[in-house]
C-alpha cells in the first residue's frame, strides 16, 4: 500500500512540475506531451496494481516489475532518440544561420566600402568582385 | 588559358594566422583570374585580418562550422554571386597554387575535378591502416564515378556551377563529409569526376598524425562515412536556371 502511495506521489508532483513548466512556457508541448503521458501511466499503475499483474499475463512476463522496466527503458530510449533528433535538426538550422548571417555581413561590407570608395573618389577599397 | 569565365578560389580557414597570409600573398601572385574569398570559420586568433592584409576578400563565419560547413558557406556564396567555377584551396599552403589552373582545366571534361596525390605526380606516400583506408575509398569511388580515383580525400577540389548548385544542397559538416559524402552524394546525383594528378608541399604548419590507432579510427570513420552515402537516397541533381545561357 505504501509503494502505492510513494509512486502515485511521485506522478504527481512530476505533472504538476511539468503543468508549471508548461504554463511558464519554459517548456514546449512537443516535449511535455510524452512526459504528461508517462505521468499519466504511472498514475493509472499505482491507482490500479492489478493493472500491471494483467498486463504481464497478457505478454508473458513472469515477474510484472520486468515488464515495467522494459517499458520505462523502452520509453527513455524514445526520449533520448527523439532529443537527440531535435538536437540534430537545431545544429543543421544554426549551421544554416551562421552561413546566411556570415554571407549578409559580407555583402553588407562590401557595400559600405563600395559606398565609401564613391564618396571618397577613388581609391580602390577591397579587392572587388566580378 | 584566360577565359570568361568567372571564378571563385575558396580558401577555407581556422586558425591560420601564421600561414595564411604567405599562401594568400602567393596565390594572388599565381592565379590572376580568379576571385579569392577566404572563409574564416570562427577563428579565435586574428586569421581574418591577416587574410584581409594579404589583400583577401574574408567571409566570417560566427562560430566555427569546421571544413564541411566553411566550404558550404563559401559554395553558397559561389552561387549567389554567380560564379562559374570555384575551387577549394587549403589555407596551410598544401596546395600549390601553380596548380590551380590545372585542376580548374580538369572541369572542361567532367562536373567535378580532383586534384590528387596519388596519380604519378609528387611523392605522397602512406602505409597501414590509413592507406588500407584510402584503397578502399579509391576502388568504392572508381566503382562509382565509372573512373579512376585514387584520392577521393583530397581538398584541393573544383566545381562548375551545376556542381556548386548540388553542393548548396548536400554539404555535410560531419567528420570527412566535406571530402567523402559530398562526392559520392554528387556522384549519385549524376555529377561526373575527373581526376588531375597533382604534386602536394608539406603543410606550413603541423604535421599529419600518422599514430597508428588514429589511422585505424580513420578507416573506420571513412567506411562509416562510405556506408552512410552509399545507402542514401539518389536525388539527381538539379538542372541549371536557363538564365545562365547569355552569359
Amino acid at each position: 500500500m505504501t509503494s502505492q502511495l510513494v509512486f502515485g506521489a511521485v506522478a504527481v508532483v512530476v505533472a504538476f512540475v511539468l503543468f508549471r513548466l508548461l504554463r511558464a512556457g519554459r517548456i514546449r508541448e512537443k516535449y511535455a506531451a510524452l512526459w504528461i503521458l508517462i505521468g499519466v501511466g504511472i498514475i493509472a499503475l499505482a491507482a490500479w496494481p492489478g493493472l500491471m499483474v494483467e498486463l504481464s499475463h497478457l505478454f508473458g512476463v513472469a515477474v510484472p516489475s520486468n515488464l515495467l522496466f522494459f517499458a520505462a527503458i523502452l520509453l527513455l530510449l524514445g526520449v533520448a532518440l527523439h532529443l537527440s533528433l531535435e538536437a540534430s535538426k537545431l545544429e543543421d538550422e544554426v549551421r544554416t544561420l551562421a552561413e546566411q548571417v556570415a554571407l549578409i555581413r559580407t555583402d553588407l561590407d562590401d557595400a559600405r566600402a563600395t559606398a565609401t570608395a564613391a564618396s571618397d573618389d577613388g581609391t580602390d577599397p577591397d579587392r572587388t568582385r566580378g | 588559358m584566360t577565359s570568361t569565365l568567372r571564378r571563385l578560389v575558396i580558401m577555407p580557414a581556422w586558425n591560420e594566422e601564421s600561414v595564411v597570409g604567405s599562401t594568400i600573398t602567393e596565390l594572388l601572385r599565381v592565379v590572376t583570374d580568379a576571385d579569392l574569398l577566404v572563409v574564416d570559420d570562427g577563428s579565435t586568433d586574428g586569421t581574418a585580418s591577416a587574410a584581409r592584409d594579404a589583400g583577401a576578400h574574408v567571409m566570417v563565419l560566427p562560430f566555427n562550422l569546421g571544413v564541411g560547413g566553411a566550404l558550404r558557406a563559401g559554395f553558397v556564396y559561389a552561387w549567389e554571386h554567380g560564379y562559374d567555377q570555384a575551387i577549394q584551396v587549403d589555407a596551410d599552403g598544401q596546395h600549390d597554387p601553380t596548380q590551380v589552373e590545372a585542376v580548374l582545366a580538369g572541369l572542361e571534361h567532367a562536373d567535378i575535378s580532383i586534384g590528387a596525390r596519388f596519380a604519378g605526380a609528387g611523392d605522397y606516400r602512406v602505409r597501414g591502416p590509413r592507406a588500407w583506408a584510402m584503397k578502399l575509398l579509391s576502388s568504392v569511388f572508381t566503382r562509382a564515378a565509372g573512373v579512376q580515383l585514387t584520392d577521393v580525400t583530397s581538398g584541393f577540389r573544383a566545381a562548375n556551377r551545376r556542381t556548386i548548385l548540388q553542393y548548396t544542397r548536400h554539404y555535410p559538416a560531419e567528420y570527412l563529409g566535406d571530402t567523402v559524402d559530398s562526392l559520392l552524394t554528387a556522384i549519385r546525383a549524376g555529377l561526373t569526376v575527373v581526376q588531375v594528378p597533382v604534386a602536394m608541399r608539406p603543410r606550413q604548419g603541423g604535421e599529419p598524425s600518422h599514430a597508428p590507432w588514429k589511422a585505424a579510427v580513420y578507416l573506420l570513420r571513412s567506411a562509416f562515412a562510405l556506408l552512410i552515402a552509399l545507402t542514401r537516397e539518389r536525388t539527381p541533381a538539379r538542372e541549371l536556371p536557363t538564365r545562365r545561357a547569355a552569359a
